[in-house]
């Protein structure tokens, strides 16, 4: 079937395959009711915390990294340099985070009564899918975009892949382009399979109980919430659910703070750039478009909306992230994947801003291996002609080279404006004729009042004449 | 000839350049959307061959026989003397840790 012909049933076919009408949370206008989308699953944190622990997924450990924040606090001004913990996440099923929203996602078409489940996914998702599809006696189709276009694949998707299959899933392996979405639409068409995006209420309400985890583990080990909880951000949902469950244990004091990998000038949908890059996730092709603008995702309203809740947005590079990997090997004894400690990254940078007797969360590791290790990352980028060399990170220029600090010194974050996030948002609008209840909307979803909002839409107007 | 039942893999192109999206880099767009996709065989064929499998999830799929039993080759890299100066400026500056 055409390109255009599938894309025109776009919508009878996600109907179809979430048995989720949209249209009843709409608003009149650009507007819906997110709060009751989130609740129309009718599962309760509890209930979601009751099928996560009888499928392994959650209660992971919380680990004090004493090492690896006595190094960054070397570079701190005295009484600075808070204590960094680390939520092991790598210890769920499947290795990641990603099992606490597949597990949701899974349960959903069980009850349903679906035969099989698919998502698209090129990273840890896919096999969590596949992981909690197998368990529950659902067929599975992960997929990916895998390859460029002379066949060569990004030993990390091929690692998620071979993961995949691992669990009994079959696994589609796309080259590089938005059309995935199409394939993606033909698949399920075809099957009648169970969508387990990661952006449906499912997809997001499973991380609520890592938030919640968080603040009982520090409650219970240190009698207070956490300062600051940093998230890797990609697609928003990390973020998101993390921070939903964080307020619904009442920590609603603690700072979301989003990080992503710095990829600026690798174009996403480029053929050529697909493999110069060493991060497949986690970065800004994919934190930037879907913070300002959730709804681009593979469901007509994402669940994950991450201006709701951040409260900070910094980008560390490749460099800096490789860097922490191997300190978190060298000094903690744990060796987990490159791409779970952007966050990491991050909040080595950050906690030389903070006291020495603040506490901040660094939410999630994810399981290494071959293709998916740091070393076989950095190989990969050196046979492709990208310099690897030492220096200020800052410095990177994602695609020609990757610059490691040459002192744990070097390793800052760049901090990026919300309210250029805000605006670039609100851009999506500016040809909209905007009422009350809009602004409302708006409110929420940006998390700022409507005085402000009615001015960045002035400025918006302004600069179109 | 490959037999019936072998593990294979295959090659399709499911958008050719005119079909894709219009919404394309340019280096994207001078190149075919393709799929490649493993399971078994379903008639004898040989590489280069347009053969049918069946997939994992028992669906059929058509395409150019590309590799028979294939396999995961991906691995942990090559050294890299980038990482052992980084591990290095790491342990110097943790050094005096306690």
């Amino acid at each position: 079937m055409s390109y255009q012909t599938i894309m025109d049933q776009k919508k009878d076919i996600m109907r179809d395959a979430l048995r989720l009408d949209y249209e009843q949370f709409e608003f009149p206008g650009i507007g819906f009711d997110y709060e009751k989308m989130m609740a129309s699953s009718g599962y309760t944190l509890e209930d979601v915390m009751r099928i996560q622990r009888e499928n392994n997924v959650g209660q992971t450990p919380m680990i004090e990294l004493k090492r690896l924040s006595a190094y960054a606090r070397k570079f701190a001004k005295p009484g600075f340099g808070a204590r960094i913990f680390l939520k092991d996440e790598s210890q769920n099923i499947s290795g990641s985070f990603k099992a606490r929203r597949a597990a949701m996602a899974i349960y959903q078409a069980k009850k349903l009564g679906f035969k099989g489940v698919i998502a698209a996914t090129s990273g840890n998702y896919g096999a969590a899918v596949a992981a909690l599809a197998c368990r529950a006696g659902l067929k599975c189709i992960i997929v990916q975009e895998c390859y460029d276009s002379n066949g060569v694949g990004q030993p990390e998707i091929i690692e998620k892949a071979r993961a995949c299959q691992a669990y009994g899933a079959e696994v589609v392996q796309l080259s590089v382009g938005p059309e995935l979405f199409y394939e993606f639409l033909v698949l399920l068409k075809e099957t009648g399979y169970f969508n387990a995006s990661l952006y449906s209420p499912y997809g997001v309400m499973g991380i609520e109980t890592l938030g919640y985890e968080i603040a009982h583990d520090m409650m219970k080990q240190e009698n207070k919430y956490p300062e600051a909880v940093i998230c890797t951000n990609a697609g928003g949902g990390n973020l998101t659910g993390t921070a939903r469950g964080l307020k619904k244990a009442g920590a609603r004091d603690t700072k979301i703070i989003a990080a992503s990998v710095d990829l600026s000038g690798l174009h996403m949908a480029s053929d050529k750039d697909f493999n110069l890059k060493s991060f497949t996730t986690g970065h800004t092709g994919f934190g930037i478009p879907f913070t300002t603008f959730p709804d681009r995702s593979d469901v007509p309203r994402s669940a994950a909306r991450p201006l709701r809740y951040m409260d900070r947005y910094g980008l560390v590079n490749q460099g800096s992230v490789f860097f922490i990997t191997e300190a978190l090997a060298l000094l903690e004894g744990m060796e987990r994947g490159p791409a779970g400690n952007t966050s990491l990254a991050m909040a080595f940078s950050i906690a030389q801003e903070m006291k020495d007797t603040d506490i901040i969360v660094v939410q999630e590791t994810e399981y290494t291996g071959a293709g998916k290790h740091m070393n076989a990352q950095i190989s990969f980028a050196s046979d492709r002609g990208i310099e690897l060399k030492t220096g200020n990170p800052l410095q990177e220029k994602p695609g020609t080279n990757i610059i490691f600090p040459s002192s744990g010194s070097m390793l800052k974050h760049k901090e990026l404006d919300l309210r250029t996030l805000r605006l670039s948002y609100l851009k999506h609008y500016s040809d909209d004729m905007l009422f009350d209840e809009d602004y409302n909307y708006l409110k929420d979803e940006l998390n700022v009042p409507i005085d402000e909002i009615k001015q960045m839409m002035e400025e918006i107007n302004e600069s179109k004449k | 000839m490959i037999q019936p039942k072998t593990y294979v893999e295959i090659y399709r192109v499911i958008l050719p350049t005119h079909e894709r999206s219009k919404n394309l880099p340019v280096d994207t767009s001078r190149v075919p959307f393709e799929m490649r996709i493993r399971g078994r065989l379903l008639k004898a064929g040989n590489i280069g061959d347009v053969v049918t499998i069946e997939t994992p999830t028992k669906r059929i799929e058509t395409g150019i026989l590309v590799s028979e039993e294939p396999y995961f080759a991906h691995s942990f890299g090559h050294y890299v003397p980038m990482l052992t100066q980084v591990r290095n400026i790491i342990l110097e500056e943790t050094e005096d840790l306690s």
